[in-house]
């Protein structure tokens, strides 16, 4: 097993160009009781075609580390970069909030061909791609619903789906099975990978969930809680493809606890800081 | 559903009912001599609101005891009866009390009486206003055949009902547009918002009647249509743009973030998200406008006008003609619920995925 302790690490070097590069990044909130320090420090390399996790303590600052990927959030020192693809006009990437975010206002195929119409993508050609991805996930009898009409679980496959249809250079994934019931958890994680293995778009994946962190991942990064910087990495070396099955061998259980063996003190050390 | 012939629920389906009929019949008798013993005492005079409250807490446990052996496919129709049965009785309670002399049948006219002022309001012509209710639609085949279609619709223009609802119609359209407007501008841009912020609620707690001298010196004819039309515009604009703010600037922000994520830029954004996310709260807004534009235009009309449902009932009042006073308030009411209706149809319309 590869372990690579956590300030001891050099920046990782890959051998195929890094899609997205993140060099200390650090955000800093100002609040009104002062400057508040949610991530510090922060490196992060993916290469192309690479699934990588993040996991750590709540309130670490994952999902303001994926908002400043995005672009959505400014950051406070450090930088981040995604590397254009070849085609200029595909979107360099698309996220799936850990809210949904699926827009109540449109159908079902509507939100997933969201993206597409906001690029002016024609109507039939969009309609027809989100369908595609619709039938994929199993919601193609779904289209003309709006989302209040279908239960959680199938929201968040729209929202999935949705960032899938848009086709983006990179995909980032916030939690996107955080709130899910465990039995659909295990289907969603099955569909994922299957998506994943077929596609394999470079994607940054944030979860709570080790499982599922290792299941999906080809490398977990650790995080430590608040304020948020990088602690470890494990690259998870179980050979492709994957099914939740996977979960069973004996190498799952070695790596989950390694990882574990980290960040519980992780999680216990965040607990102590709020109280 | 299969009949139950087994001797103990058939029993206990007796006792259930009998004890259902015995509750209801000593509300009733309860209420009999509740109302038998303020008759008795004289005490109705005084205490008319003590009588009135004891009647509604019965009726609210008649209703009860009623409602709990209501089979399932009554239900609809049991909750409507309620809705406007309960109306209809104080309608009637109303219709009692002064036919009784209890209270005076010049200030309070029967409801059969303003409804018969009503109706003939809205068939006779007025020589005083020179119109009635609805205008002289009987003329219109007349009219028609002589001199055209426009001069059978001037007959129906002129009436006091359609001055009424072309000024509230043109005044609410005129205030909402571009108080919806400037109210998502404010919402989004952080800017404006401060600066017009303030000024704006210092002009909306002023009632729009105490502006209204104001508007007609603006007016080349401040007798005429212009003045009406704008302090309705006036009073819907203010309402319409803080509720738009508030709309806008309580949208969620993971639904901006996902806008900008997916592509969104500037007027997109705006069709896309911004605005039908703010939606339920302007047409809540719009229904309180509408309200808001009814009181105003009426007030008006009190005060100035030669036409209109406001002018007629006040006219009324002044001639101390106390139904058709009250027939034209029942005007203002149906008029109310007229547009409440038109301006849920809109609703449904602009947004089919708000669940019912
Ligand atoms: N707009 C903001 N202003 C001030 N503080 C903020 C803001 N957004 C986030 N924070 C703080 O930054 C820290 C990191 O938040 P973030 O949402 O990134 O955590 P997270 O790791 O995604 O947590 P979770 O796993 O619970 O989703 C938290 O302590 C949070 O309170
Ligand atoms: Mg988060």
């Amino acid at each position: 097993m590869k372990l690579s302790g956590a300030q001891a690490s050099p920046p990782r070097e890959t051998a195929t160009a890094a899609k997205i590069i993140s060099r200390n990044v650090t955000k800093i909130y100002p609040t009104v009781r002062g400057p508040m320090t949610a991530l510090t420090d922060f490196n992060l390399d993916v290469a192309d075609g690479e699934f990588v996790s993040v996991v750590g303590p709540s309130g670490c600052g994952k999902s303001t580390y994926l908002r400043i990927l995005a672009g959505l959030d400014t950051l406070s020192a450090g930088s981040v970069l995604i590397r254009p693809g070849a085609d200029p006009r595909k979107p360099l990437n698309s996220v799936v909030f850990q809210e949904y975010a699926v827009f109540p206002w449109k159908t079902v195929i509507d939100n997933v061909a969201f993206g597409l119409e906001m690029r002016g993508v024609a109507r039939a050609e969009r309609l027809e791609t989100a369908a595609y991805w619709l039938e994929r996930v199993g919601l193609r009898k779904f289209a003309g619903y709006y989302p209040h009409q279908i239960s959680g679980g199938m929201k968040q496959r729209v929202s999935i789906v949705r960032a899938l249809a848009n086709d983006p250079e990179v995909l980032l994934m916030d939690e996107p099975l955080g709130a899910l019931d465990a039995q659909t958890r295990i289907v969603l994680q099955d569909e994922l990978l299957r998506i994943w293995e077929e596609t394999r778009k470079t994607v940054v994946y944030i979860t709570h969930s080790l499982d599922e962190a290792i299941l999906l991942s080809d490398r977990v990064i650790l995080m430590t809680a608040h304020p948020g910087r990088h602690l470890a990495t494990f690259e998870i070396d179980i050979p492709r493809p994957r099914t939740v099955e996977t979960m069973n061998i004996a190498r799952f259980a070695e790596l989950r606890g390694a990882v574990w063996d980290l960040l519980g003190k992780e999680v216990a050390r965040a607990m102590e800081l709020q109280t | 559903m299969n009949t139950p012939t087994d001797p103990d629920t058939l029993a206990r389906r007796r006792a259930g009912r009998l004890a259902f009929w015995r509750g209801l019949s000593s509300l009733i008798a309860a209420a009999i001599a509740w109302n038998g013993v303020f008759f008795a005492a004289g005490l109705w005079f005084p205490l008319w609101w003590l009588g009135l409250f004891g009647d509604f807490v019965l009726a609210v446990m008649v209703a009860e005891r009623v409602g709990r052996v209501v089979p399932l496919r009554g239900r609809r129709a049991y909750e409507r009866t309620l809705a406007f049965g309960f109306p209809v009785l104080a309608l009637v309670a109303w219709q009692v009390i002064v036919d009784a002399g209890i209270l005076s049948a010049t200030w309070f006219p029967q409801p059969t009486r303003i409804a018969q002022a009503l109706w003939e309001m809205t068939v006779s012509y007025d020589r005083f206003s020179q119109t009635s209710l609805i205008g002289r639609p009987w003329l219109i085949p007349e009219v028609v055949a002589q001199s055209g279609w426009a001069a059978g619709w001037g007959l129906i223009a002129e009436s006091h009902v359609w001055a009424t609802l072309g000024r509230v119609g043109a005044g609410f359209v005129l205030g909402a547009i571009p108080g919806v407007l400037l109210g998502v501008v404010m919402g989004m841009n952080k800017t404006v918002r401060l600066m017009l912020d303030t000024t704006l609620s210092a002009i909306y707690v002023l009632p729009k009647i105490a502006i209204f001298p104001i508007v007609m010196l603006m007016f080349a004819d401040p007798f005429g249509e212009g003045p009406k039309i704008v302090v309705v515009a006036l009073a819907v604009f203010f309402l319409m743009t803080i509720n738009s703010m508030a709309g806008v600037r309580d949208i969620d922000p993971v639904f901006l973030m996902a806008g900008r994520n997916y592509g969104a830029r500037g007027f997109q954004m705006l069709r896309h998200v911004i605005i039908p996310a703010a939606l339920p709260v302007i047409f809540a807004g719009l229904r309180l406008a509408l309200g808001t534009a009814l009181i105003v235009i009426i007030s008006v009309e009190f005060l100035r006008a030669k036409q209109g449902v406001g002018f007629i009932t006040f006219y009324y009042w002044e001639v101390l003609n106390p139904e058709k006073m009250y027939a034209g308030l029942v005007v203002v009411m149906i008029l109310g619920i007229l547009l409440t209706y038109l301006l849920q149809w809109l609703e449904r319309r602009v947004m089919p995925w708000q669940r019912d």
